[in-house]
């Protein structure tokens, strides 16, 4: 089902979703957003584009497997835990380093969003490694 | 058996056997060294693990665990070194020698635990090496029979232990066996303590073989012989040995105890010892004799008295060294000679001097014969038994008795007879052992005669040590070969007669039971199948009943368990409190406009005959729901519900596209149902919700949130805060079940061989 009209609008409205599943994934900690729904919105981008298009211009365009993305997901949680280790602390225990503070503003970093990210990927990547599998395989 | 697969040119089994014989070498090198200074008096190292849940690795070093870990390197050591020549050729020695190493780290493990997790960790890592050395000629059915049925019978056990673990360790505050082993009062005074002991002893019974859970040991004679002589003899099956005398400070010393254990150890060192006496394959003769060594082990740490452990410890490794060297025989014997069988073999004494020397020493150290080791375990066996009190003393004496005589009869058959008289035929000619098998065999030989000869170093180092671990008080231990003219010296002079008797009349005596158990209704063997048959039946029946593969049928199941469950609770705890007054005042119009549009969704569901405008419907209901939680301040919430329902509604339809069209099933009995299981679900949920309604919202973890999410986690958004810092374990789990299902779900969609166009339309 190739529709002229979807396949352009996917194009600008897939390369929106994907910044702003960015965007959901690092205002998480202190607006509504987060790695969880900053994942689902990422995947529903390449949804999208997988409908529009097709699964193999859908994967083309992501260049890596989603399942590989989704394993590389759950490594990056992992680190974001193991991380407290080196501070002595219990696993998951966040860490942060707040850079170039500046009396209230900062740049704050920390192993918490190293996990988040991790969800971010785990949940983008397992979605679509499902998805991509229907689309072929039905 | 030895010969029949394709050999490999390898020289003492290549890198993988040097590395299998030096590893217990240096281990039992270093033991030796720490010897003088744990017969002073136990030591515990260890570094926290898990500490929020009690879990360490520490380890208690003292004369119980020393005893074991000398015993597991040491006969390790010549195992290994036997292996290397028993199967180094063989294609998959490698493997072999890994899975024997794997079950060396676990028997270390187990015996150097000070606390119970780590206990249990290396439990179950010997009970699946067990299993893969069983196994190991994985062509042959009866092997693969054999390996299963241990596997689950100690593995079963395994489990049964864990919860008694669990229980102790609730009871007593701690895991670290080192603090439970001084609160012995304590425990048995605990109304749980029958509880423990009963899953502690289900654990301890089943690994070492006692009567009714017998019947895995002998089969797993399947194993290549060195691994019936380290594993199924000297080492894994004594880890139940060990749970008991380990525990003999903590559990030990009430009448339940004294009685479970002489009573159970009793009847099996009997039962056992009869059953040895039917055997015609040497193996399976010693086979036999080892179970009725862990029934008279059992026997005296149950009887408990000092005299009695101080019998077991010395009787434990008396048993170890005769019993490894004569297993290791009966393979030199069964390598050289192409068979087992008691009946065919005899003279091989002139082919094989140095394996017939080796034999008899392990064999009149096992029939007690003086001055080898094996005779003054024996005399204080018959010590301890005979300073038990009242029907105590009568039953231990009585079997030892009984389970000795046996032993001496056994003793001939095993080492007498295939040695003496004239060379018999046999399926291959007879020749010497190489030097690598007769190692071991010779030196545990060897050594049953040295420290029969000077019993104080043994007593000194070993066997001391190790009563006082397991006594719990120190109390002095000399051993020595003449204790005067006694009644346990008396009693000694009657074994030797009854056995010699026994011995001459054995032939006839096999045949009797040979027809007697012909005739007997008991078959612990069968009985095993028909229990495993008819766990199959049962768990074929209810995967037939409950996965039938219809996804209506299991979410019949799932939303009517859910009905009958809380539904139910919530009857039974009288949660109902009747209908709270509702009123509809100040519900905005727009929550109208939302909960009509949901309304509008669910009965569309219900109402269409297509599957399409029903998912549709569903998720114009699920559209609401989430407009409800942004209603409510929850974005979070809100966000996800609408992402989640939108990807529902993709995937589905992109399932339900290139499904063929089907009409809906209209058949009103299976709606009937259907509707009920709804209607049920939806009632249970409202009520549910009304009731939480009534009741006092409990704000404190919400305060606690509230207070520290910002503060201590540096974030506003309590819900990603939650998920991402203060319960990112949890969140962690769940991602890897996303993960999970998606590749799941990915191998069920590739795996599926494609179906051939002309039948896709």
């Amino acid at each position: 089902m190739q529709s002229l009209i979807l396949t352009t609008t996917t194009r600008l409205l897939a390369a929106l979703l994907l910044m702003f599943s960015v965007y959901a994934l690092l205002r998480g900690h202190n607006l509504p957003g987060g790695g969880f729904i900053g994942g689902l919105i990422g995947a529903t981008a390449f949804i999208l584009y997988t409908i529009a298009t097709s699964v193999d211009e859908a994967q083309a365009a992501l260049r890596v497997d989603p399942s590989n993305l989704a394993m590389a997901g759950l490594g990056v949680a992992a680190l974001g835990g193991i991380g407290a280790g080196f501070a002595g602390d219990p696993f998951f225990t966040g860490q942060w380093l707040f850079l170039f503070r500046d009396g209230d503003s900062y740049v704050p970093l920390s192993t918490v969003l190293v996990f988040d990210i991790g969800v971010y990927m785990a949940v983008f990547g397992g979605i679509l490694t499902l998805v991509f599998a229907l689309e072929q395989e039905i | 058996m030895a010969d029949d697969y394709p050999s490999v040119d390898r020289v003492m089994g290549g890198p993988a056997g040097w590395i299998s014989i030096a590893f217990p070498t240096i281990l039992f090198l270093y033991f030796l060294g720490l010897l003088p200074e744990i017969a002073q008096g136990p030591q515990v190292h260890g570094i926290e693990w898990v500490p929020s849940l009690g879990v360490n690795l520490s380890v208690l070093l003292d004369g119980l665990s020393m005893t074991f870990v000398l015993l597991i390197t040491g006969i390790g050591a010549a195992v290994t070194l036997y292996s290397a020549r028993y199967l180094g050729n063989h294609p998959d020695y490698p493997r072999f020698v890994s899975y024997l190493l794997m079950f060396m780290i676990g028997m270390l493990g187990l015996v150097l635990a000070d606390n119970l997790i780590m206990l249990f960790v290396f439990w179950e890592i010997t009970t699946i090496a067990s299993y893969l050395l069983i196994g190991f000629n994985a062509d042959n059915a009866n092997a693969r029979r054999s390996a299963l049925q241990a596997l689950l019978v100690t593995g079963t056990g395994g489990l049964i232990l864990l919860a008694g673990l669990i229980v102790l360790g609730t009871v007593a505050g701690t895991f670290e066996l080192s603090q439970i082993l001084t609160m012995g009062d304590m425990i048995r005074a605990h109304p749980w303590y029958l509880a423990i002991l009963l899953l502690f002893l289900a654990g301890a019974f089943t690994k070492s073989a006692q009567v009714p859970f017998h019947f895995w040991l002998p089969n797993a004679m399947a194993a290549p012989t060195p691994v019936s002589a380290y594993l199924h003899s000297a080492t894994m099956v004594k880890a139940g040995i060990f749970l008991m005398a380990r525990m003999n400070p903590a559990l030990g010393g009430t009448d339940a105890w004294f009685w479970i254990l002489t009573l159970f150890g009793g009847v099996t060192a009997v039962f056992a010892s009869v059953m040895a006496m039917r055997q015609t394959d040497i193996k399976q003769v010693l086979a036999y004799t080892t179970l009725m060594a862990l029934g008279t082990l059992t026997m005296f740490i149950g009887a408990g008295t000092h005299y009695a452990i101080m019998a077991a410890m010395l009787f434990l490794v008396v048993h170890s060294l005769y019993k490894a060297a004569l297993f290791l025989m009966i393979g030199i014997v069964d390598h050289a000679t192409g068979t087992r069988e008691a009946a065919v073999l005899g003279g091989l004494s002139k082919v094989m001097p140095l394996t017939g020397l080796a034999a008899a020493l392990a064999a009149i150290s096992m029939a007690g014969i003086p001055p080898m080791v094996g005779f003054i375990g024996k005399e204080f066996m018959y010590k301890a038994g005979l300073g038990l009190e009242g029907f105590g003393a009568f039953w231990v004496t009585m079997m030892a008795f009984a389970a000795s005589v046996m032993m001496f009869a056994v003793g001939g058959i095993v080492a007498l007879k295939p040695f003496r008289g004239d060379l018999r035929p046999t399926p291959k000619a007879p020749h010497e052992g190489p030097w690598p098998m007769l190692a071991g065999p010779l030196v545990l030989g060897a050594l049953s005669l040295i420290f029969g000869l000077v019993p104080g170093v043994l007593g000194y180092y070993l066997v001391g040590p190790a009563t006082h671990a397991v006594f719990g008080q120190v109390l002095p231990v000399e051993l020595y070969l003449w204790g005067g003219i006694n009644m346990a010296l008396i009693l000694s002079l009657l074994t030797f007669l009854a056995g010699w008797l026994v011995y001459r009349r054995h032939q006839s005596i096999r045949d009797r039971l040979a027809a007697f158990e012909a005739r007997s209704p008991i078959d612990f063997d069968a009985g095993w199948d028909r229990l495993l048959d008819g766990f199959k039946a049962f768990a074929a029946w209810q995967t037939r009943l409950i996965q039938n593969g219809s996804l209506q049928r299991y979410m019949a199941v799932m939303f009517a368990t859910f009905v009958v469950m809380v539904g139910g609770t919530y009857l039974l705890k009288g949660a109902f409190q009747g209908v709270p007054g509702l009123s509809a005042d100040g519900v905005h119009p727009v929550q109208w406009t939302v909960l009509g549009l949901i309304v509008a969704g669910a009965i569309l569901t219900v109402w269409t005959h297509s599957r399409m405008t029903a998912i549709a419907g569903m998720g114009a209901a699920g559209i609401g729901v989430s407009l409800i939680f942004i209603m409510f301040s929850a974005p979070d919430v809100a966000i996800t519900q609408l992402l989640v329902e939108v990807l529902v509604v993709v995937l589905v339809s992109i399932v339900m596209l290139r499904l063929p069209y089907l009409p809906r099933r209209s058949k009103t009995r299976f709606r009937t149902g259907h509707a009920v299981i709804a209607g049920g679900t939806g009632l249970v949920t409202t009520f549910l919700l009304m009731s939480v309604m009534a009741t006092d919202f409990d704000r404190r973890l919400t305060t606690f949130f509230e207070v520290t999410s910002y503060p201590e986690a540096h974030g506003r958004n309590i819900v990603n805060v939650i998920l991402v810092d203060f319960r990112a374990m949890d969140t962690f789990g769940e991602i890897v079940v996303v993960a999970i299902a998606a590749i799941a779900a990915f191998a069920l969609l590739r795996g599926a061989p494609r179906r051939k166009p002309e039948e896709e339309s």
